[in-house]
């Protein structure tokens, strides 16, 4: 690689940007990462920290791997393996049980357990519980502490990047990308990865590419500190979420808004997206799901921004047009699987496949055919507005 | 129109409580506002957190109590009378048909917006002591005050060191106030003011401590303190405060004279109150009074949400501020002109932290002190730390950007307590501030977070949200066939629906 001495090029500083320009930087190549803003402050960093993502294709390297990034990446990243599902309807309970199935047929530990036993796990829940099951994979870490751990480390490394750089477009010549154009000028590559979350599409529309994409805002509440439970990693009754080492509950699920983008990105306000009123159905439910733990005080809520695909899955891939050119969107569950995505995209950078997993049905080309208004049909679009300004 | 089935739009109810005027703050300029209001014909609703909530008054919400009440805070009746008695305003208000509810909070505003399309009308979430509920308004006009600032020193922590408008509170609204035996910190007006008002109330006033080596505020002020025999402590960079069981006992000044005490007060200044309207991405700046609104007259960057009075940093006076509000509110017309202070309060609060040594807490709440804010240093119960963590610091980090305190917290956990930050907001963003080669009004600004009060789920929760907020909950975004496990795709277990799959309706 790198033969003219360019850098590979990372745009976006999201879990799953780092992750790839750390996985890069560990093979010992030269990685430039391009970030609009802080590393993380998007819904890399504002999300339930979750990691069991028995769909994926990289489910199995996020649990190999999952274990080890504390000492891989040298910096804390709260993870703490296993989980406690458990419901307070025979509708959730009938779910988890079969997700717990989907992970034993994947040839990993669950097991179903009654309600006395999810009160042993997790002492907070209440006489309303039914049932649930327990996970011995999956886990939780926390988003924050990861992701700027994936930026130190890929310092540590020689990695560098550049805050507060926004990518205007991207300048092909000769069938390749050669540069990208930034607020801080022209900037040449050897490899382009665009992992820049809502942002990749419009980034991709200037190189001729489509990637299709609807943004939406999710949200999440954060009580006080609660004693520590055996299993933190414990939720269910719809929401996500967990118990934090100090002792916080922080819980998010429900109804998502969809929004509207222009040339900046998503149509919201900078950087820390407000919440919204489901703020109270949320702590309902996290009332509902630990009765004695719903005493505690509310002390935040916050929300993210989630691209989604068309499908709701990822797209990891490196179309043969341009050749130099990797596309990544997790499609709203970048964080769990960020350990195994950046390695996945390293592989695809350095080597054109991925030599652990089958990433063939997360190409960029099924969406091609597809009507251009494909939001609206499907209504993932922002609310009409009822107010007047 | 298509809409996505599961999607916001459509479940956030219009709320069945509105008001045409809506006023947060029975101070001087909330009571001014919502009778002018009243008096041009408006149906106006005026709130007040006060009588505030045991609970939050020991969380040092919204002032900085510092666990100084006596037991008459747990009778609330008493403290309605009080309050009452105490605010003829209040009573004027009633009179002129001012809905007025006090011991009602508002801990969230909710203006519809790009970004926030599916909320049906602009609203405010307010609470009482039994429930939380959502109010819709017209016009909303806040009137929230100023809330005391806190600076760390050896001991800050103790039962007892609390913030002048506190104490003002506490003797003034309250007749609450538990201490007999006082030392304040500071010398400008406030504190000159606070130790006169404490004289009155015939408190022990055993001094005034100060930082910098000139007494701040009206010397007309100073003068009648020292001519009671109260002492002004000059250039006191080196002070502690030492307790007991009981909190505070004594301040040991620089030179050893101990000076016994039961309760220190800190009169520093206070900051606008301006949680709201920031949890709601209206756009506010740094003065050098401090974090402060950005104003068009009175008029915030939310459309039809207007300030009044202290909270807006500006040198007005409160009640011609609340009126013209209500005018504006109401006729439309604009009639105030003001400028922010220009009291460089946050350059005075940055003196007071200079001698801070880097074994003194910073955040109470998640027991960060300086040296581990400055070292970026993870908590204690993430282990020890590693050779590579021990590299890093809030210098390695400010070569890689302006200095950014929502990512300090993260990292520190300062600020993310359950005060809400309300203690350490001013003083963590001067300390990076000066780290980062700054003055003290350039420093970074941690955002407010709805809610903007600490309440309990049981309290917040919704408990009579519509059936269809229940019918159509899903975990995540509920893409049909997203979580089909990967290896079933291709096979004839493609199409297994996992039980119970939430229902899919269309409204198209």
């Amino acid at each position: 690689m790198s033969p003219s001495g360019a850098p590979i090029v990372v745009i976006g500083g999201g879990v799953t940007g780092l992750s790839a320009a750390w996985w890069l930087a560990r093979a010992g190549h030269r990685v430039l990462v391009l970030e609009k803003g802080v590393v993380g402050f998007e819904a890399s960093g504002r999300n339930g920290g979750g990691a069991s993502h028995y769909h994926s294709p990289l489910f199995h390297e996020e649990q190999r791997l999952w274990p080890q990034m504390d000492d891989l990446l040298g910096y804390p990243t709260e993870w703490r393996q296993e989980r406690v599902i458990f419901a307070l309807t025979p509708e959730h309970l009938a779910y988890y049980r079969y997700m717990a199935s989907v992970g034993r047929e994947l040839g990993y530990g669950a097991e179903d357990i009654d309600a006395r036993q999810v009160r042993e796990l997790v002492p907070l829940a209440g006489d309303t519980v039914l049932g649930g099951v327990h996970l011995h994979y999956g886990g939780h870490a926390n988003p924050q502490r990861t992701v700027q751990a994936y930026a130190w480390a890929l310092q540590d490394l020689g990695g560098e990047i550049r805050q507060h750089t926004s990518v205007n477009r991207l300048i092909s010549r000769g069938g390749r990308i050669v540069a990208v154009e930034t607020s801080a000028g022209e900037i040449g590559l050897d490899h382009l990865v665009v992992a820049a979350g809502p942002h990749s599409q419009r980034l991709l529309a200037t190189a001729g590419l489509f990637l299709p994409l609807g943004m939406a805002r999710a949200e999440m509440i954060v009580t006080e500190p609660a004693p520590l439970m055996p299993v933190g990693g414990a939720d269910g009754h719809g929401l996500y979420g967990r118990q934090t080492l100090r002792g916080n509950l922080a819980f998010g699920g429900g109804p998502h808004e969809w929004l509207d983008m222009d040339a900046d990105g998503p149509v919201s306000r900078p950087t820390s997206p407000p919440t919204s009123p489901l703020t109270r159905n949320l702590a309902r439910r996290v009332a509902e799901l630990l009765p004695k733990a719903a005493h505690l005080r509310v002390i935040r809520s916050w929300a993210g921004i989630v691209e989604n695909t068309p499908d709701g899955r990822p797209v990891i891939d490196r179309p043969a047009d341009p050749g130099n050119l990797t596309v990544a969107t997790l499609s709203s569950v970048g964080f769990g699987l960020s350990p195994a995505s950046g390695r996945a995209i390293s592989q695809l950078v350095l080597d054109g496949h991925c030599d652990f997993a089958d990433l063939g049905r997360l190409k960029l080309d099924r969406f091609a055919g597809l009507a251009p208004d494909w939001r609206e049909q499907r209504g993932w679009t922002a609310a009409p507005a009822e107010v007047a300004a | 129109m298509v809409r996505d089935p599961i999607a916001l739009d459509g479940r956030i109810p219009r709320p069945g409580d509105h008001a045409q005027v809506l006023v947060v703050g029975a101070g001087p300029a909330g009571t001014a506002a919502a009778i002018e209001a009243a008096r041009l014909g408006a149906r106006v609703v005026l709130i007040d957190e006060n009588p505030l909530s045991p609970g939050l008054m020991g969380l040092d919400a919204p002032l900085w109590f510092g666990g100084r009440m006596t037991s008459a805070v747990q009778q609330p009746a008493r403290m309605l009378e009080l309050m009452v008695a105490g605010n003829p305003a209040i009573a004027e208000a009633f009179e002129a048909g001012v809905d007025v509810r006090l011991g009602v909070t508002c801990w969230g505003l909710y203006a519809p917006g790009p970004g926030l399309a599916a909320l049906p009308c602009r609203m405010v979430g307010l609470s009482d002591d039994q429930r939380s509920w959502m109010c819709g308004f017209d016009h909303l006009i806040l009137a929230t005050g100023q809330r005391d600032v806190a600076v760390a020193f050896p001991g800050w922590d103790q039962q007892g060191v609390m913030g002048a408008l506190a104490l003002h509170s506490l003797l003034n609204r309250y007749e609450a106030f538990a201490g007999r035996r006082l030392v304040i910190l500071g010398s400008g007006d406030l504190a000159l003011q606070t130790g006169l008002m404490a004289l009155e109330r015939g408190l022990e006033l055993v001094a005034l401590v100060e930082r910098l080596d000139q007494v701040q505020g009206d010397p007309a002020l100073a003068a009648q303190l020292t001519s009671a025999g109260v002492a002004i402590h000059l250039g006191q960079g080196d002070f502690a405060v030492q307790g007991g069981l009981d909190g505070v006992e004594r301040l040991t000044l620089q030179d050893g004279t101990q000076l016994a005490c039961d309760t220190v007060c800190m009169a520093l200044g206070g900051a606008p109150a301006i949680e709201l309207l920031d949890a709601a991405s209206g756009a506010t700046r740094n003065s050098p009074g401090g974090r402060i609104p950005v104003l068009d007259g009175l008029k915030t960057s939310i459309s039809r949400v207007l300030m009044a009075g202290d909270c807006t940093g500006l040198t007005l006076d409160a009640e011609e501020s609340g009126r013209a509000a209500a005018r504006l509110a109401v006729l439309g017309e604009v009639t105030v002109a003001a400028l922010p202070s220009e009291t460089p309060l946050l350059a005075y609060q940055s003196a007071w932290l200079e001698p801070v040594r880097e074994d003194v807490v910073l955040c109470q709440c998640e027991t960060v002190t300086l040296g581990e804010l400055l070292d970026v240093r993870a908590p204690a119960y993430l282990g020890p730390s590693t050779e590579q963590s021990k590299a890093r610091s809030l210098a390695t980090l400010l070569q890689d950007g302006p200095p950014n305190q929502d990512q300090i917290k993260r990292l520190t956990r300062a600020c993310m307590g359950v005060c809400q930050a309300r203690r350490c907001r001013e003083q963590v963003s001067l300390v990076m501030a000066r780290a980062a080669g700054l003055g003290p009004t350039e420093g970074p600004h941690a955002g407010h977070r709805a809610p903007v009060r600490p309440l309990p789920l049981s309290l917040l929760a919704d408990w009579e949200e519509g059936a269809v907020m229940a019918r159509d909950w899903d975990v995540w975004f509920g893409i049909e066939g997203a979580w089909t496990p990967h290896h079933w795709i291709g096979t004839d277990r493609a199409g297994t629906q996992p039980p119970s799959h939430p229902p899919v309706e269309s409204d198209a």
